[in-house]
């Protein structure tokens, strides 16, 4: 398997880090310790929950060994067919709260 | 048919032609009492469990390839019990406990080995940490014995005791762990359930489960609808996606593990020998291939293959420990779809559907866990609750925080 990264071109797939499912939220609140409430299901869901698909997943790797940017992947997990990889932070701030989250900064 | 030494004989005389399929090839029925999902070791063994323990005669397994197809013919054939917390011990030791009577209760020759599992320490604190465990399973009456260095020596002589980063300090040996033929356990749980009377169904995918007013009434596959009054899941690696037709969304990822074989030698290693300074585990198979694996990728995938940079790492904690692997030649390897659950420990329960049980999360581990796995499964299904073997390894433990960090190792070792 091979990453193109945006940055340093088509590499191993050794020089990258794994971290998951990068369609999973870190909740803005500071959570609450009651199972049931709405903030402990939402940490719930993004600490240990996945959707796992056996098909297109966009999940998080960092070129570790090169350029130490984070990227955002969009792969076919049952064929390792890579269809893009994007910068993370470019596909954090394209997502709608953040960017409501960055004006507001 | 039974087995024996009688039957043998009498087929040498007669040729061979006496014997009969181990199982029979059945259509499914409209109806069964238990539907089990997935026709790999824990499903079988589940289903011959509720119908030896329970008495449940209305039982079928799908399967949506053929027996033995999954992980029970992909692992690396180790049986063990050396675990460490309250949880776990008991469970594996039940497990080991079955191992050691299964092929005179199965009437089936599973090759059960007891050759010792010898996990080696590197380091003084990892010496201490061996100590620790191995106390632990003694204090649950499993056997376990601290080795010091000579004592390793005696045993596996072709190991690499003087290795400049790794050099071996000792070892925890657990005598009556060992391996078992993998596909031979799959076969005997097979016609083991068929005798009593359990259909199995192969090449029958599960494409829906049916539910009404919160409970299950059966289960959509490629060969109709099949009604069932309970439905437990036993698809390791494709757990999500068939949880997923109930509405479920677990705490499971799936990752592939590789795992490999050399040509075969003569007798050169009696153990079954874990590498402590990476993460390396070998034996030898009685055809005499080195059979040895390593970590999983670490990335999600379903392709049942993996890539090279694990299976370079794999070999060079191989050199680390036994320098003479460099002179054999690697005949074969092959990758796992492992259902990992993000604590590292497996889950068998009840769901929040009524009539609907869930048994997974095996990460890397699943094969020693074979008979237990199904012995608590068959429980859990017809008595619907947990046995106190299996009462820790609840689906809302990630909820209750009552995680089982044997090592930590789930999915992402990060988030936890």
């Amino acid at each position: 398997m091979r990453i193109t990264c945006p940055h340093c071109g088509e590499r191993g797939n050794e020089e990258f880090a794994y971290l998951g499912d990068a369609t999973v939220r870190r909740p803005d609140d500071a959570g609450a310790a009651r199972p049931g409430a709405p903030e402990f299901e939402r940490w719930m869901d993004y600490v240990y929950l996945r959707d796992n698909p056996a098909g297109r997943h966009r999940e998080l790797w960092q070129h570790v060994h090169g350029c130490r940017a984070w990227l955002v992947v969009t792969r076919d997990i049952s064929t390792h067919a890579i269809f893009s990889v994007e910068d993370a932070r470019a596909a954090a701030l394209a997502r709608p709260s953040l960017v409501a989250r960055d004006a507001a900064s | 048919m039974r087995y024996s030494i009688f039957s043998v004989l009498r087929e040498a005389f007669n040729g061979q032609r006496g014997w009969r399929p181990a199982w029979r090839e059945p259509d499914p029925k409209p109806a069964y009492d238990v539907v089990i999902v997935g026709g790999g070791g824990h499903g079988l063994a589940t289903a011959y469990y509720l119908a030896k323990v329970h008495g449940l005669r209305n039982i079928a397994v799908v399967e949506r390839g053929y027996l033995g197809s999954g992980n029970v013919g992909r692992n690396t054939t180790i049986v063990r019990s050396n675990y460490l917390l309250p949880g776990n011990t008991p469970f594996y030791e039940w497990s080991l406990k079955l191992w050691e009577g299964l092929e005179q209760d199965l009437n089936y020759n599973a090759m059960v080995s007891q050759r010792g599992v010898l996990n080696l320490c590197h380091t003084d604190s990892q010496r201490d940490a061996y100590a620790r465990r191995g106390n632990a399973m003694r204090l649950c009456g499993v056997d376990a014995e601290l080795l010091d260095r000579e004592q390793v020596r005696a045993l596996v002589p072709i190991l690499d005791f003087d290795h400049a980063r790794f050099p071996i300090k000792g070892g925890l040996l657990q005598r009556r762990g060992g391996t078992v033929r993998h596909d031979a356990v799959a076969w005997g749980y097979a016609r083991a359930a068929d005798q009593r009377g359990v259909d199995i169904i192969q090449n029958c995918e599960v494409t829906g489960i049916r539910i009404e007013g919160g409970r299950i009434i059966g289960v959509e596959t490629t060969r109709g609808f099949i009604g069932a009054k309970k439905v437990g899941l036993a698809c390791a690696g494709r757990t999500s996606q068939v949880a997923a037709m109930a509405g479920l969304r677990l705490p499971i990822e799936s990752h592939v593990l590789q795992a490999f074989v050399s040509e075969g030698v003569k007798p050169l290693l009696h153990h079954v020998v874990t590498f402590g300074a990476g993460h390396f585990y070998v034996s030898q198979s009685d055809k005499g291939g080195l059979v040895f694996g390593g970590d999983i990728d670490g990335y999600n995938s379903y392709a049942q293959r993996g890539n090279l940079p694990t299976i370079e790492d794999v070999m060079e904690e191989g050199f680390a420990l036994i320098p003479s692997l460099g002179r054999l030649r690697v005949l074969r390897h092959w990758g796992g779809i492992m259902d990992m659950s993000m604590d590292g420990s497996p889950i068998i329960d009840r769901t929040p559907v009524e009539g609907l049980y869930l048994n997974c999360g095996w990460c890397y581990g699943g094969f020693k866990a074979t008979p237990a796995s199904g012995w608590c499964f068959a429980h859990t299904i017809a008595r619907d609750e947990p046995h106190p073997l299996n009462a820790a390894y609840r689906l809302d433990r990630f909820a209750t925080g009552a995680l089982i960090d044997e090592k930590g190792s789930g999915a992402q070792p990060n988030l936890h």
